[in-house]
């Protein structure tokens, strides 16, 4: 009974959303995620990742891209945090210039990483989830 | 020819993708990607790189062929192509994309053009040159063979 219990804990289930306009990245990041059994989903832009949110859908974490049409990154993160939502949001974008970033965390990201995400920075993000992951 | 042969040109050619600098590192993390679940998943994210692409370069032309250019639109093309490229690791795409950026901020139409053309040629080449690479594993795998895994150090990173 004790090993089944430590088993148990042992089985961590993350959940992941991917925020980004882009196909190919979309593809890439949730192909990572899947390698390393985080459930996730994809969404084109901040627009649908606010309307998931608003459906009762919650996630571990949201990789989410600045540079989107209809709402951007920075407007999706805002209005996130504005409704509570205490996911890790991890903000990932090509935009490099310092002030851009800034403007990127101040809306309320945990973390930032350029693109493209690769499998060393996304187990370091995982890792801040939780450090057992 | 046999696979080991078959094999051996595969490993070759890779590589020379690579000193070109037509492919950098992150290509290797999608080969890295591919599993049993997903046996064709560079095949697939490279395909739709191809059709994103090709969207982007219609629209890229079309936008710098109006008598007022939009540049903040054909910026936003070309950021999105570089996203892409960057993504998949077409360098050479990558870098064409970063020129063409700095010409959108200038707002210089010639310049621009020459930056889509110099796009085109690239984007073209390396469409080439995965076709290829995608053929050559076709070949071994259907011959019974496995496509090696590759080493960053093979790559000479």
């Amino acid at each position: 009974m004790e090993s089944q219990n430590n088993n148990q804990n042992l089985t961590i289930q993350l959940t992941a959303l991917v925020v980004d306009d882009n196909k190919v990245n979309r593809k890439i990041h949730q192909k990572m995620l899947d390698n390393v059994r985080v459930k996730n989903l994809g969404v084109k832009n901040g627009k649908e990742a606010v309307d998931i949110h608003c459906d009762g859908r919650r996630f571990d974490l949201i990789l989410m891209d600045l540079d989107m049409p209809i709402m951007n990154g920075i407007e999706a993160t805002k209005e996130l945090r504005s409704m509570g939502i205490s996911s890790m949001i991890v903000g990932v974008s090509s935009r490099c210039t310092e002030a851009e970033i800034q403007k990127f965390m101040e809306a309320g990201l945990n973390d930032y990483h350029e693109k493209p995400l690769n499998i060393a920075k996304l187990s370091s993000i995982l890792h801040m989830i939780n450090p057992n992951y | 020819m046999e696979v080991g042969q078959m094999q051996r040109q595969w490993l070759d050619y890779t590589r020379s993708l690579f000193l070109e600098g037509f492919l950098d590192a992150q290509f290797m993390q999608l080969q890295q990607l591919q599993d049993e679940n997903n046996p064709d998943f560079v095949v697939e994210v490279v395909s739709l790189f191809f059709q994103d692409s090709e969207r982007l370069l219609k629209d890229l032309t079309f936008a710098l062929d109006q008598n007022a250019v939009d540049f903040k639109k054909v910026d936003a093309h070309v950021h999105q192509l570089k996203g892409s490229s960057s993504s998949i690791g077409a360098q050479r795409v990558k870098n064409a994309c970063i020129d063409f950026r700095n010409f959108c901020e200038e707002q210089n139409i010639d310049a621009c053009l020459r930056c889509l053309q110099q796009v085109k040629e690239e984007y073209c080449l390396v469409k080439n040159k995965l076709e290829t690479l995608f053929r050559l594993e076709q070949q071994i795998v259907a011959v019974g063979g496995s496509i090696p895994l590759v080493e960053p150090t093979q790559m000479s990173f």
